[in-house]
């Protein structure tokens, strides 16, 4: 007798998936019809010129704007309308942008918030040896206020910060942003690294020549419409990129 | 000359710094509370001495007319004045927070007359006693503390000092000094602001309630008490620095000290007058006040 071998299909779901999706405020429409998909363990980014509404898609996904209309999916459950403190509880961390630390409270206790949602506080002190174990820096300067380290320590702070609720996806928010130029490197040696522990990062970037060698694949964003979307090796190769990213 | 040495080295003058420094005491607890919601919420709480009123009128009620204990009296006023903070955010303060600061000052200034006339309505104008005295203790032949001002010294301190380590110590507490510095970042923390708000106001209630406790053993009870300790309250809050409330401690020690001491050359109300400009001078000096921190 034959028996019907029942093959596992692996259908590929995205981890985080967007679908035509509009926000906007008032009578002004930030964002027309975004489609943005993010496979477990990738990296993916979304580049853009200033004001085309990146920050608005991350502030969209983790809750912080109200959606007009589509959908946003993550792994197969509906947050479109999840508020925000409700979003992070289902393994979504948000890197914002200009980092947003608490300036006046010391690193750990930053680090600390990160863990507040009651069913991460089990796990604070394996968290804060991991977060300390990615960024020695952060350990040494535990004790310091925020608000007095330099832009590039801020930035691994907040970065902690997020690494702290064990998410299953980053948003990073311009991680570079307003950084020296040897700390920009820096940021992506780390984007580099966090990537390496096999975890599934969106991250927004003005910075297209350094992210498009970080990420897997990138969406192109403009005038708050998706322009266009493919592989690191892809966009790079396009003249269309180099000629309005790359300055080629 | 001679004589205002003599006054200055009198045994009187040590009698009124120990009182100047129980005074401060209570104005300290009074100031934590206000100064927790300024610096969490950014709201001022014009009405925040009324809530103490309220508190001092259950506690007397319960006590008094009831025969209720004193201290399920005063644990029932605690538990009270916090509901009314719960409820001063959740039907006030939650409509008016995105609001402009002046709405949100005649919202909490309206609350003031609303309690004052609630007050008057239900209870009258009398003042009231507790009658309760607990003696005074004898520190040396003719130094002598009254022991409920000991005793409240003694509650403030422990007070101020949990509620200090409470912030710097707990999860909730560090929560609560997060939001105030920024609160969008907090809901992707995870925290319900609006909840933490609710709670940050039932507190701030509660330790209204506490002031109460203390006030009702020492002072009548009357609609306006409010009046005699909401404006020092909040002068204390500002000289400390709004939301500063380690600024706003070591303020209600200088304020009480000033207030003891101008009562000990004069009369008690020249007392008040010397802190007044103190504050006023002060003002043109250090407008963000003496401990406010450097932006």
């Amino acid at each position: 007798m034959k028996y019907l071998k029942l093959q596992k299909v692996k259908v590929k779901i995205a981890m985080l998936n967007v679908t035509n999706l509009n926000v906007g405020y008032g009578s002004f429409q930030a964002l027309f019809n975004i489609d943005i998909d993010v496979n477990a363990g990738e990296a993916v980014a979304v580049i853009g010129p200033n004001g085309a509404g990146k920050t608005t898609l991350m502030r969209a996904i983790s809750g912080l704007m109200p959606v007009k209309s589509g959908t946003i999916n993550m792994e197969g459950t509906d947050v479109t309308k999840t508020p925000a403190h409700d979003i992070v509880k289902l393994g979504i961390a948000h890197v914002p942008e200009h980092r947003r630390l608490f300036p006046r409270m010391s690193v750990e206790d930053n680090l600390r918030m990160g863990s507040y949602a009651p069913q991460f506080r089990a796990n604070y002190h394996k968290r804060l040896d991991f977060v300390y174990s990615l960024f020695p820096r952060m350990q040494e300067r535990r004790n310091q206020l925020a608000g007095t380290m330099s832009g590039g320590e801020q930035q691994m702070c907040a970065i902690g910060r997020a690494l702290m609720s064990d998410p299953k996806i980053l948003l990073m928010d311009e991680p570079s942003a307003g950084l020296a130029p040897v700390i920009v490197q820096q940021v992506f040696d780390l984007i580099n690294k966090i990537k390496s522990e096999g975890l599934t990062v969106l991250i927004v970037e003005q910075n297209v020549k350094q992210v498009l060698k970080v990420v897997d694949r990138a969406y192109i964003i403009e005038a708050g419409s998706l322009k266009m979307g493919g592989t690191s090796s892809e966009l790079l190769g396009s003249s269309e990129v180099q000629k309005a990213y790359l300055g080629m | 000359m001679a004589e205002f040495l003599d006054s200055l080295f009198s045994i009187f003058f040590i009698e009124t710094l120990m009182n100047g420094l129980l005074l401060g005491g209570i104005l300290a607890l009074l100031s934590v509370g206000l100064n927790l919601i300024f610096g969490v919420i950014d709201v001022v709480w014009i009405c925040y001495a009324e809530i103490i009123m309220v508190g001092m009128y259950l506690i007397f009620y319960l006590n008094n007319d009831l025969g209720v204990h004193i201290i399920p009296s005063m644990i029932a006023g605690i538990l009270f004045s916090g509901l009314v903070g719960w409820l001063t955010h959740k039907i006030v303060i939650a409509r008016l927070i995105d609001a402009a600061p002046i709405n949100q000052l005649i919202a909490t200034g309206g609350l003031l007359f609303f309690f004052q006339g609630a007050a008057m309505i239900v209870f009258g104008i009398e003042f009231r006693n507790m009658g309760v005295s607990l003696g005074s203790l004898a520190v040396s032949e003719d130094i002598y503390l009254s022991w409920t001002r000991l005793i409240s010294f003694a509650i403030s301190g422990l007070i101020v000092v949990a509620l200090y380590l409470f912030l710097s110590r707990s999860y909730l507490g560090a929560a609560i000094r997060a939001i105030s510095q920024d609160k969008e970042i907090m809901s992707l923390m995870g925290v319900d602001t609006k909840k933490l708000y609710l709670l940050t106001s039932a507190i701030g209630g509660a330790l209204a309630g506490l002031g109460g406790c203390l006030l009702v053993l020492q002072y009548d009870v009357h609609p306006f008490i409010g009046l005699s300790f909401g404006p020092i309250t909040f002068i204390i809050c500002v000289m400390g620095g709004l939301g500063n409330m380690v600024g706003g401690f070591i303020a209600a020690f200088i304020f009480s000290e000033l207030i003891t001491i101008g009562g000990y050359f004069a009369e008690i109300e020249w007392g008040y007058v010397l802190a007044f400009v103190f504050f006023i001078i002060m003002m043109f000096i250090r407008p963000e006040g003496l401990f406010a921190r450097k932006s």
